[in-house]
């Protein structure tokens, strides 16, 4: 029985991540795009009724306009700009394909700041999603790399048993106990710092996840031990089998649950990683967009206390993890209940 | 001998202990002493001013003192011969009376105010004076203001002539020279004179110093110091200044100066009335704070641009073998249609915008249009045009590729990153809105916050950077302190440092221009040189100049003859004067 939590999780799940993917398409502008004029202009407010009182069965949006103090803004009620979908305007790159038409859009001089302005008046939406191509993207690559490590140390140990049992496990220990967040801040430290920005991504994605492989590791070898003694792998053996044989064939797929379940919890956990270390300034810079560099903006008590929608980045990290560890928790109960 | 002397000492403290510590009641004036009478809203007794500081002070040692937090902390308890008033920019009397300058301007003849004492109540003389001036150029005692009493290469020479006489004698003459004893406190030769001699001068009168081994001139003296919490002043009941019915200043009871670690503590605490005032403040705080006002007991003052000019520069050093790659770009760096197609690229008005919320002006040049008497004010002032950046480039023999990237004449990327401090929002800002400028013109710049000292590092020490955005000035509106800057062999010279000669033919003409200009005394033929050389660095962009912010301050409604100025320290350099009125302001009663 597939709960619908779980069906619920993992649609909001791929939605999201098709939305990250094809952030070129569905992104209404470039992300580093700034509109000197706009900093911190508030989400613009979709409208149905204008003015007048008439019903619109397009959507559209007025103009919003600074007033005289800086960053202060009005609605200027004297045109509506319809939301016109599938527009045509500047091209991007998804997923190889390039593409200029996006979703949706307004006409200039009006804007649609779906989440308002940052301070150089970029569209936060924008920067959202492409700034989740980045988060996201270091924590399924960073997660991959977990699990890797942690297959193979933990599938060899467990295996092989005797001499490299004691220090794959002992190494797996040690990295249990590590503070993975100074760590994390004293790797990146050393690293230099004029990198490409290319280079900086898959140099974070490698720390992550080079960090994290014990705790799988040690879940696989433990399958791997109480596999390996079961009957039919000692028939196997018996048989004749190589030891790559029975470990491709009766072995791993034991693990296959295991995995599942440790990539649902590890993929938000490393989300987290790359924003702590985007926030405090150890990764991505500018003009690139991250979920973490997006919260730096916070760090600062007049954008904490007086642009609300500055938040927004944190909200999408929220329901990424919610999501994920939704599915986890849905994989895990179906895991004992088939075990049970 | 040393016991019978340590005796004496000891004899005396004990008699004299009730008036140090049982009273800082100001002390009625008394005959012979010659007071300065001040010119302010005559005010009332009592009060505590409490003004919250980002970091503990270092020291309270003046002559070592190095960091702003401490010099801020030192300025209230120690006073100097002739000060420069932070309101009319002049210098103008202090421990001096009066003083006459000898027609070749190179002698100048101080005469002491009489009946004067410390804040331990000793009394001041000329011996004092002597006794600071040793310290001061004594080069074993590191006094970062050690430079500026050496003029034409020679140290001043000071000599008493009575004991309320001094005379200070340059090797050269030297324009505005009362200017270099403003902030210079003269130290209590009584308390200092022993650990001078005996080589302990640096460890004297550290953050821990008990209040009874300090003492100073100024108009309050130390009581209190808890660490990461509070430094505690209480007046000085011997201060010198009167008002114009004979009260003797300071009014404020005490001053505390509360540690509250950053700008945001400094903010949150002043919006919550636990502070009195508040500088320093950034516009977005700014914006923050007046949004609230309304009901809040404080008011806020914009005054204008301050003296600093931020600036973006590139690395034009000489370079250590190692650095291969920046020794390349540096061809480009090097040339001035470079230069002037990134400064005609940048858009400065953005950046007041943006990074100062508009408290602040753009700036083609190192004087700040506030600098009323030395901006040159024919400088041009060019629109921002990418157009003409491209034709600048387009003459230096750049060319651009089809997705836009520029190219040098070789056919390389032209791509390099600025360095900034990381924990300078705004000039982490001005170097992101450069970036988004500078991809007009197809430059891939990339912007690297590095730690402040990290920053410093590199472009005074391994000249390992390539382009870095920076900010200098703001000490005095007189142009001398600026030698440093623009003198080719200065120690701030940062585009490129340690040169032996002038790299360059116009780095030659300014190093000449501004050593006549130290010389010559006529304010007239002065400005004349000063133009000339704001005018050569305008077209030659050693740095191109981005904007100066305004000086934002705060104070509580009922604080008195608060006079904020755009020169440091800008709303406790009259400390003195400051009184809480009788109304209460709610939430203001104290």
């Amino acid at each position: 029985m597939v709960s619908n939590k779980l069906i619920i999780a993992i649609v909001f799940l791929l939605l999201l991540q098709s939305a990250i993917v094809f952030a070129g398409f569905v992104a209404p502008y470039d992300p580093a795009l700034q509109n000197r004029d706009l900093p911190f202009m508030p989400p613009t407010r979709i409208h149905f009724v204008d003015a007048g009182g008439h019903l619109h069965l397009r959507p559209f949006v007025y103009r919003w306009v600074p007033l005289q103090s800086v960053y202060e803004y009005q609605e200027s009620r004297q045109r509506e700009y319809p939301v016109y979908f599938f527009v045509r305007s500047n091209e991007t790159t998804n997923a190889g394909i390039r593409t200029r038409i996006h979703l949706f859009g307004v006409e200039a001089p009006a804007q649609i700041f779906l989440a308002g302005s940052d301070n150089y008046g970029r569209d936060q939406f924008s920067r959202i999603l492409y700034g989740g191509r980045i988060s996201l993207g270091a924590g399924l690559l960073a997660t991959g790399i977990s699990l890797l490590l942690g297959l193979l140390l933990g599938a060899v140990s467990g295996f092989h048993g005797k001499w490299v049992d004691e220090p794959v496990m002992r190494l797996a220990e040690l990295f249990l106990v590590l503070p993975w967040l100074y760590l994390l801040l004293a790797v990146r430290a050393f690293l230099p710092l004029h990198i490409s920005p290319a280079q900086t991504f898959f140099l974070l994605v490698a720390v992550i996840g080079t960090i994290g492989w014990a705790r799988p590791a040690r879940l696989i070898r433990g399958i791997v031990l109480s596999a390996k003694s079961r009957n039919y792998v000692l028939a196997s053996r018996g048989f004749g089998a190589s030891s790559g044989y029975i470990l491709r064939r009766h072995i791993l797929p034991h693990t296959y649950g295991v995995l599942l379940t440790q990539a649902a919890l590890l993929i938000p956990q490393y989300v987290i990683a790359e924003v702590t270390l985007s926030f405090f300034g150890l990764g991505l810079s500018e003009p690139m967009p991250s979920w973490g560099n997006l919260l730096a903006n916070l760090q600062q008590y007049s954008v904490l206390v007086s642009y609300w929608w500055m938040f927004a980045p944190a909200l999408a990290l929220i329901l990424v993890s919610l999501g994920y560890f939704t599915v986890a928790n849905a994989i895990q109960e179906r895991l004992q209940s088939a075990s049970a | 001998m040393d016991i019978r002397r340590r005796v004496r000492v000891f004899v005396f403290l004990l008699a004299a202990s009730p008036f140090f510590f049982a009273s800082s009641l100001p002390q009625p004036p008394q005959r012979g002493e010659e007071l300065q009478t001040s010119d302010n809203e005559i005010g009332r007794y009592g009060g505590t001013l409490v003004v919250g500081q980002r970091t503990e002070p270092k020291t309270l040692n003046p002559v070592t003192a190095a960091d702003a937090p401490s010099r801020e902390v030192i300025g209230r308890m120690m006073a100097d011969l002739i000060h420069i008033n932070r309101a009319s920019q002049q210098g103008e009397a202090s421990l001096a009376k009066s003083w006459t300058v000898s027609k070749d301007g190179r002698m100048f003849t101080l005469k002491l105010r009489r009946g004067l004492r410390f804040s331990d109540g000793q009394p001041f003389d000329a011996d004092d004076v002597l006794f600071t001036f040793q310290v001061y150029l004594d080069d074993k005692v590191h006094s970062p203001q050690r430079d500026l009493l050496i003029v034409g290469g020679k140290p001043l020479d000071v000599q008493k002539v009575d004991a309320y006489t001094v005379r200070f004698t340059l090797a050269q003459p030297y324009a505005a020279a009362e200017r270099i004893f403003d902030s210079l406190a003269i130290l209590p030769r009584h308390l200092l004179e022993k650990p001078y001699h005996e080589g302990k001068f640096a460890q004297v009168w550290n953050v821990n110093a008990s209040p009874a081994e300090i003492a100073g001139l100024g108009p309050f003296r130390l009581k209190e110091y808890v660490p990461g919490q509070r430094m505690v002043l209480e007046r000085n009941p011997y201060f010198w200044k009167v008002d114009k019915k004979k009260n003797r200043l300071p009014y404020l009871d005490q001053v505390v100066f509360l540690f509250v670690g950053n700008e945001d503590a400094q903010v949150i605490r002043f919006q919550a009335g636990d502070t009195d005032l508040i500088s320093r403040v950034s516009s977005e705080n700014y914006n923050l704070l007046a949004k609230e006002r309304r009901n809040q007991s404080y008011e806020l003052f914009d005054l204008g641009p301050s003296l600093e000019y931020n600036f973006l520069m590139f690395n034009l050093n000489d370079l250590k073998p190692g650095l291969v790659q920046i020794a390349d770009k540096q061809k480009w760096f090097s040339d001035l249609r470079f230069r002037q197609a990134v400064s005609a690229a940048i858009d400065r008005e953005g950046i007041v915008k943006l990074v100062y919320g508009t408290r602040g002006v753009p700036l083609w040049g190192n004087v700040s249009p506030s600098n009323r008497l030395w901006v040159d004010q024919t400088l041009p002032h060019p629109a921002r045009s990418v157009e003409r950046g491209r034709e600048l480039l387009k003459s230096a023999g750049f060319s651009w590729r089809n997705d836009g990237q520029l190219l040098d004449s070789k056919g390389k990327v032209v791509e390099f990153s600025i360095i900034t401090s990381s924990s300078n929002n705004q000039r982490s800002k001005m170097a992101t809105i450069i970036q988004d400028d500078l991809s007009k013109l197809g430059m891939n710049a990339h912007v690297v916050p590095l730690e402040f000292r990290a920053v410093l590092d590199r472009v005074f020490q391994t000249h390992d950077y390539e382009a870095a955005v920076m900010g200098l000035g703001g000490g005095d509106a007189d142009p001398n302190p600026e030698m440093n800057v623009w003198l080719s062999s200065g120690g701030t010279h940062l585009w490129h440092l340690d040169e032996g000669n002038p790299a360059t033919e116009w780095e030659g003409q300014i190093d000449q221009l501004m050593k006549k200009q130290m010389v010559e005394l006529k304010y007239s033929r002065r400005k004349h040189l000063y133009d000339q050389v704001q005018e050569i660095i305008a077209v030659n962009l050693p740095y191109i100049f981005l904007a100066t912010p305004d000086i934002l301050v705060g104070a509580k409604k009922n604080l008195a003859n608060f006079k904020p100025a755009i020169l440091e320290p800008s709303t406790l350099w009259n400390v003195e004067q400051l009184f809480f009125r009788q109304e209460t302001v709610a939430g203001a009663s104290r």
